[in-house]
C-alpha cells in the first residue's frame, strides 16, 4: 500500500476499497513512526488532516469523482496554509500560523488531495543540504548520517520513505530537483510561472518556482494537472491554455534527440555519478533515443550569477520580516533600530545573513553596476545558450548533483563548497526552463543518484514523457529504503 | 550682492482609484485603522503585487495633459528601507524607467506667462501612517493608506520664486483635479509639495546647493516656507557660512524651516526592477483611447474664452483656474446665449466669487445654479432688470427664494418702462426741483445728472434709466 503510485491510490479510493480517512491515517500512523527518525516533517495535524479526508470522503459520496480527490500529499512549509503554522524553517516564522492559502494549496484543496503536514526546509530555502532549517536537519532516509539535499529536503525524504505518496516543492536553484536525486525520487520543475507563486515565500521572485515530488514521474504529471495555471493574483504567472501533463507519458522514445552537453561532464562530475548517468544515457538509448552533444558555454558562470542575484532579491523580499506585524520579535529593546536589529539577529539563521549581506552589497550603490547589471545580462546569455542547444535536441541530459548525498556537517562550515552542489541545476531556473530529476541508481554506499532532464519553455509534457518511459525500463523509482519498508 | 532663488517642485498626487495601486482594498479616507488593510497591504508572507489599470490610465491621462513622452515601456523598482509603516520593508515606486517624461506646464504671474518643464512622472505606492500621539510610550501603525496609488511629479528646477511655485503648484492642482486623476484634498494629503530651493547670485550659472522642504501640504504653507528657506540661505551665504544639502521640514507654528536629515544621513535605496512586477507594456490603442476621451484642458479653454468671447486674461484665466467653475461658466453661457458670455462672466467674477468667498463655499455648493444665473443674464438683457435692481434679485437668488421672476415679482424689482408712469414722476420731480431746472437751462449738464437721480430715487431705482433721460430731455428742451 505505501509503496502505490497515485494512480494506483486513485483506482483504490475510486472503487472504494480504502477511504481517504483510512488512507490518511495510514500515512499518519506511518510519520508517527518514522518522522522522529527523519524529522522530515516541521508540523504533524492529525486532527486537521483527518478532518480534511473526511471532507474528501463526503464529496465522493456526493457523487464526485475526480481523480485526486481523498489522495495524501505532504506540503513544503514555505507554502502558507490557512491555519496551519507557516515557518518557511525559520525562527522568525516559528510562531506564524498563514491566515490564508497559497494558491498551489488551494488548487490541491480542490482537487480534495489531503495535507498531511508540513515538510522541513533549509530556512528560507536558503540551502542544498536542509541543515540550515531552525527546526533541525533533516535525514537522508537511505542513509540517516547523509544529508537529503535541500533546500526541499524534508518533501524529498517524507517520499522517499513513503511518509507521504507525494509532495510540493519549490525549486529556486535546484531546489526541487537535488533533493530528489540525493533522495532517489522524482520532481518537477516547472517553466517559471506555470505555477503560482502567490502564497508561497518568496525567497528569489525571479527564480522561485513550485513543483511537484514523487516516487515517479507519472505521479509528478498528475500532480502538475492540479498545481499548473495561471493565476491572476501572481503578475509573473503565464496565462496558458490548460494542459493535461499526461498527454505524452506514453509516447516511445525513439527519435527523440537528447543533448549532452559536454559542460555538465567535465571536471567535479564524481565517478560515481557519470557512471549511473552513462547508464541512463545507454538506457535511453535503447529505447531509440539519439544522442548529441551540445555546449552550454556560459555554464560556469551560473553559480556566480545565481549567487548575486538570489541573494539581492531575497534581501529585499526578506525586508518584511522586521517584527513589526507579524513573527517574531526580541524581548528587550531600547529603540525602533533596537528593536530591528535584534529582531533580525535573533530571528534569522546564518545561511540567511549571509545572503541577506551578499545581496545587500550587490545592490548598493556604486556596486550596482558591477554585479547586478553584470549578472542580469550574463542571465541572458545563459537563456540564449540553452536557446541555441535546442535547436540541435529535443531535451538535454545529464547529472543532477555531481555527487550522490554528502555526509551531515561535511560542508556545512564550506558556503562554496555547498553551492557548488547545484552547479548543474542553477543555470536551469536562470533561463526559467523546467528541469527535472529522476533516480538512475546508487553510489557504492546506497545512496541514491538522479540522472537531470532539462527542456525548453513549456516543454514539461515532453521531460515528463521522456521520464515515464525511462521508468518503464527501469524500477529505481519503486525501491524504499530497507530499513523503512 | 543680488540673489535668486531657484525652486523645483515634487508633488504627490493621490490618484482617484477606488482600490489600491497592487491590492484590491480600498481607498477611501477616513476608515478606522487597519480595517482596508488586506493581506497584500499588510505584507504577510506569500503576498504579491498586481497593478491596478486604473493608476496607470490616470498617469497616462497626466502624461497627455501635459504633452509628455508616455512611456510604452516602463518598469517599477523597489525602494528599499525600513520603517514600521512600510510593511514590505520597501516601496514599489518607478526609478530608471518611469510612465511619464518631457512634460511642461504654463503658469502665469503677473500677467507674465512662463514654461515649466516637468522632468517626470512616476507611480508608486504610498506608505501607512505612524500614529505617535494615541499609545503612550508605543507607536501605532496604520495601513489604511499604505498601497494607496501616487503620482509624482518631479519639476525641473525652472521657478524663481515663490510665487510662481505657487503659481506652478496650483496650475498643476487644477490640471489634476480637471482631469480627473487626483481629489486635489490637500488637508487629506491628496496632493503634497516638496520643494527644493536653492539660491545663487544673480547672474551665475551653476545652482547653489539645494535643501528640501518635505511635505507642505497648503499653498500658504509653500510660499511662507520657500520665502523662509531663501532668505536665510541667503543670510547663511552672506554671513559667510554654507548651505549643506539636506531634507527639512516647515513648522506652520513658527514659519521657520528645520533640518531633518542632512545628505550623510540619506538612505541607500538600493532600488532594482521589482521581480514581482513586469514592465508595464503600454497598448497604443489604449492610449489613444484615453487621448480621445480627454476633455478640453484648462489653458485651451482659456485660450478659447479670450478668443471666442472676447474675456481678458484675467478673467479667462480666473475662470478656467477650477474646472467646477469653468463648468458653471460654460453651463450659465450656453443657457443664456454666447452674446451675454461677457455679462456672465462678470457676474460669476464679482457677486458669485463674493458670495462663495463670504460663505467660504465651493461653487459646486453654492445656492445658485447655471440656470438662475442664467435666468437672471436674461433677464438683464431684455431690460427687466437694470443693474442695481439685478443685484437684489440675485441675493434673492442666493437666499432661495425661488426662480428669477418670482423674486422679481415678491420683490417688486421689476423696472418701470412704462413712459406714462415714468413721465408722472418726471412731472413731479421737475415742479419739486425747480432749481435744479433753472440751473440746467443756464447751462450747467450736472444739473441734469442731479434730476435723473431724483427721479431714479422717486421710483426706488425701478424706472429704465434709458427711458428717464430720454424723457428728462424732451420735458426739459421743451
Amino acid at each position: 500500500m505505501i509503496n502505490s503510485s497515485l494512480k494506483a491510490l486513485s483506482a483504490m479510493l475510486a472503487d472504494k476499497k480504502i477511504s481517504a480517512v483510512e488512507l490518511a491515517a495510514q500515512y499518519l500512523d506511518r510519520i508517527d513512526a518514522l518522522n522522529p527518525r527523519l524529522n522530515a516533517f516541521i508540523t504533524v495535524d492529525r486532527e486537521k488532516t483527518l478532518a480534511e479526508a473526511r471532507t474528501a470522503d463526503t464529496r465522493r459520496a456526493a457523487g464526485e469523482d475526480s481523480n485526486m480527490l481523498g489522495i495524501p500529499i505532504a506540503h513544503k512549509d514555505i507554502f502558507c496554509t490557512d491555519g496551519w503554522l507557516t515557518t518557511c524553517g525559520s525562527k522568525m516564522l516559528g510562531n506564524f500560523v498563514a491566515p490564508y492559502d497559497a494558491t498551489v494549496i488551494s488548487k490541491f484543496k480542490q482537487a480534495g488531495m489531503v495535507s498531511l503536514g508540513k515538510t522541513n526546509m533549509d530556512e528560507f530555502a536558503m540551502g542544498s543540504s536542509n541543515e540550515t532549517s531552525y527546526f533541525g536537519a533533516v535525514k537522508n532516509p537511505w542513509d540517516e548520517k547523509a544529508v537529503p539535499g535541500g533546500s526541499s529536503g524534508g518533501s524529498a525524504a517524507a517520499v522517499a520513505a513513503r511518509l507521504a505518496p507525494a509532495a510540493t516543492g519549490t525549486d529556486t536553484g535546484g531546489s526541487i530537483r537535488q533533493p530528489a536525486a540525493l533522495c532517489g525520487i522524482s520532481g518537477l520543475k516547472p517553466t517559471y510561472g506555470i505555477c503560482s507563486r502567490y502564497g508561497m515565500i518568496a525567497f528569489a521572485s525571479s527564480l522561485d518556482q513550485a513543483g511537484p515530488m514523487a516516487p515517479s514521474s507519472e505521479d509528478c504529471a498528475l500532480l502538475m494537472n492540479v498545481m499548473a495555471g495561471f493565476d491572476a493574483r501572481d503578475s509573473t504567472s503565464l496565462e496558458r491554455e490548460k494542459e493535461d501533463y499526461t498527454r505524452d507519458l506514453e509516447k516511445p522514445l525513439a527519435g527523440l534527440k537528447i543533448g549532452l552537453p559536454k559542460e555538465f561532464f567535465a571536471e567535479g562530475l564524481s565517478a560515481e555519478v557519470a557512471q549511473k548517468i552513462d547508464g541512463a544515457i545507454a538506457e535511453c538509448k535503447k529505447l531509440g533515443a539519439q544522442m548529441v552533444e551540445v555546449s552550454l558555454p556560459n555554464m560556469g558562470l551560473s553559480v556566480p550569477v545565481y549567487y548575486v542575484l538570489a541573494p539581492a532579491e531575497a534581501s529585499s523580499n526578506l525586508s518584511r520580516f522586521d517584527g513589526v506585524r507579524y513573527g517574531h520579535r526580541t524581548a528587550e529593546y531600547r529603540d525602533l533600530l533596537d528593536m530591528y536589529e535584534k529582531t533580525r539577529a535573533e530571528g534569522f539563521g546564518a545561511e540567511v545573513k549571509r545572503r541577506i549581506m551578499i545581496g545587500t552589497y550587490v545592490l548598493s550603490h556604486g556596486y550596482y553596476d558591477a554585479y547586478y547589471l553584470q549578472a542580469q545580462k550574463i542571465r541572458r546569455l545563459i537563456a540564449a545558450d540553452f536557446a541555441a542547444a535546442f535547436k540541435q535536441c529535443d531535451v538535454i541530459l545529464g547529472p543532477t548533483s555531481p555527487t550522490p548525498a554528502f555526509n551531515a556537517g561535511e560542508k556545512a562550515s564550506d558556503p562554496v563548497a555547498m553551492y557548488l552542489s547545484d552547479i548543474y541545476t542553477i543555470a536551469v531556473n536562470l533561463a526559467g526552463l523546467p528541469g527535472m530529476s529522476i533516480p538512475c541508481g546508487f553510489s557504492n554506499d546506497g545512496r541514491p543518484i538522479g540522472v537531470q532532464l532539462i527542456g525548453d519553455l513549456f516543454s514539461e509534457a515532453r521531460l515528463l514523457n521522456a521520464a515515464h518511459q525511462y521508468q518503464l525500463n527501469t524500477d529505481w523509482h519503486t525501491r524504499i529504503p530497507e530499513g523503512l519498508k | 550682492m543680488k540673489w535668486e532663488t531657484v525652486i523645483g517642485l515634487e508633488v504627490h498626487t493621490q490618484l482617484t482609484t477606488h482600490s489600491k495601486v497592487f491590492s484590491g482594498s480600498s481607498t477611501a479616507f477616513g476608515a478606522e485603522p487597519n480595517t482596508q488593510a488586506s493581506a497584500v497591504d499588510i505584507a504577510l508572507p506569500g503576498v504579491l503585487p498586481v497593478l491596478n489599470k486604473g493608476a496607470v490610465e490616470r498617469a497616462i491621462k497626466f502624461g497627455l495633459a501635459v504633452g509628455a513622452t508616455i512611456n510604452r515601456v516602463n518598469i517599477f523598482d523597489r525602494k528599499n528601507y525600513f520603517y514600521p509603516d512600510l510593511p514590505k520593508g520597501y516601496q514599489i515606486s518607478q526609478l530608471a524607467k518611469p510612465i511619464v517624461e518631457f512634460g511642461s506646464l504654463k503658469i502665469n504671474v503677473d500677467g507674465e506667462e512662463k514654461t515649466i518643464r516637468i522632468t517626470r512622472a512616476h507611480m508608486e505606492e504610498d506608505a501607512g501612517k505612524s500614529l505617535h500621539e494615541d499609545f503612550h510610550g508605543m507607536t501605532g501603525i496604520d495601513l489604511n493608506r499604505a498601497g494607496t496609488p501616487l503620482l509624482e511629479i518631479v519639476s525641473e528646477p525652472d521657478m524663481r520664486s515663490s510665487a510662481e511655485a505657487v503659481a506652478y503648484a496650483r496650475a498643476l492642482h487644477n490640471l489634476v483635479t480637471w482631469i480627473g486623476i487626483c481629489d486635489g484634498n490637500m488637508q487629506e494629503g491628496s496632493f503634497r509639495v516638496d520643494a527644493n530651493v536653492s539660491v545663487r547670485p544673480v547672474g551665475q550659472a551653476e545652482f547653489g546647493t539645494r535643501r528640501e522642504i518635505k511635505n507642505l501640504n497648503s499653498f500658504r504653507f509653500l510660499q511662507q516656507a520657500i520665502d523662509y528657506e531663501a532668505r536665510w540661505q541667503i543670510e547663511t551665504l552672506e554671513d559667510g557660512g554654507r548651505v549643506q544639502q539636506a531634507t527639512v521640514l516647515f513648522d506652520p507654528e513658527t514659519g521657520e524651516t528645520r533640518m531633518m536629515r542632512s545628505k550623510e544621513d540619506a538612505h541607500d535605496y538600493r532600488y532594482f526592477p521589482d521581480p514581482d512586477l513586469l514592465p508595464v507594456k503600454l497598448d497604443e490603442s489604449w492610449i489613444e483611447s484615453i487621448r480621445a476621451a480627454m476633455p478640453e484642458l484648462p489653458q485651451a479653454m482659456r485660450e478659447r474664452f479670450q478668443r471666442e468671447y472676447g474675456l481678458s486674461v484675467y478673467d479667462a484665466t480666473s475662470l478656467t483656474s477650477q474646472l467646477d467653475a469653468a463648468r458653471f461658466f460654460t453651463d450659465t453661457v450656453s443657457l443664456a446665449g454666447e452674446a451675454q458670455a461677457k455679462l456672465v462672466a462678470n457676474w460669476m467674477l464679482g457677486e458669485v466669487s463674493a458670495n462663495l468667498n463670504r460663505e467660504e463655499k465651493n461653487i459646486v455648493d453654492a445656492p445658485i445654479t447655471p440656470g438662475l444665473l442664467a435666468d437672471l443674464i436674461k433677464r438683464i438683457a431684455d431690460g427687466t432688470l437694470s443693474g442695481k435692481l439685478a443685484k437684489q434679485a440675485f441675493e434673492g437668488l442666493w437666499a432661495g427664494e425661488g426662480g428669477v421672476d418670482a423674486i422679481i415679482e415678491a420683490r417688486g424689482l421689476k423696472q418701470m418702462s412704462d413712459s406714462g408712469a415714468i413721465e408722472k414722476i418726471v412731472d413731479e420731480v421737475l415742479a419739486a426741483n425747480q432749481k435744479s431746472v433753472e440751473e440746467f437751462r443756464a447751462g450747467k449738464e450736472k444739473a441734469f445728472n442731479a434730476l435723473v437721480g431724483q427721479v431714479m430715487k422717486a421710483s426706488k431705482g425701478k424706472a429704465n434709466p434709458a427711458q428717464v433721460n430720454e424723457i428728462l430731455k424732451k420735458k426739459l428742451g421743451g
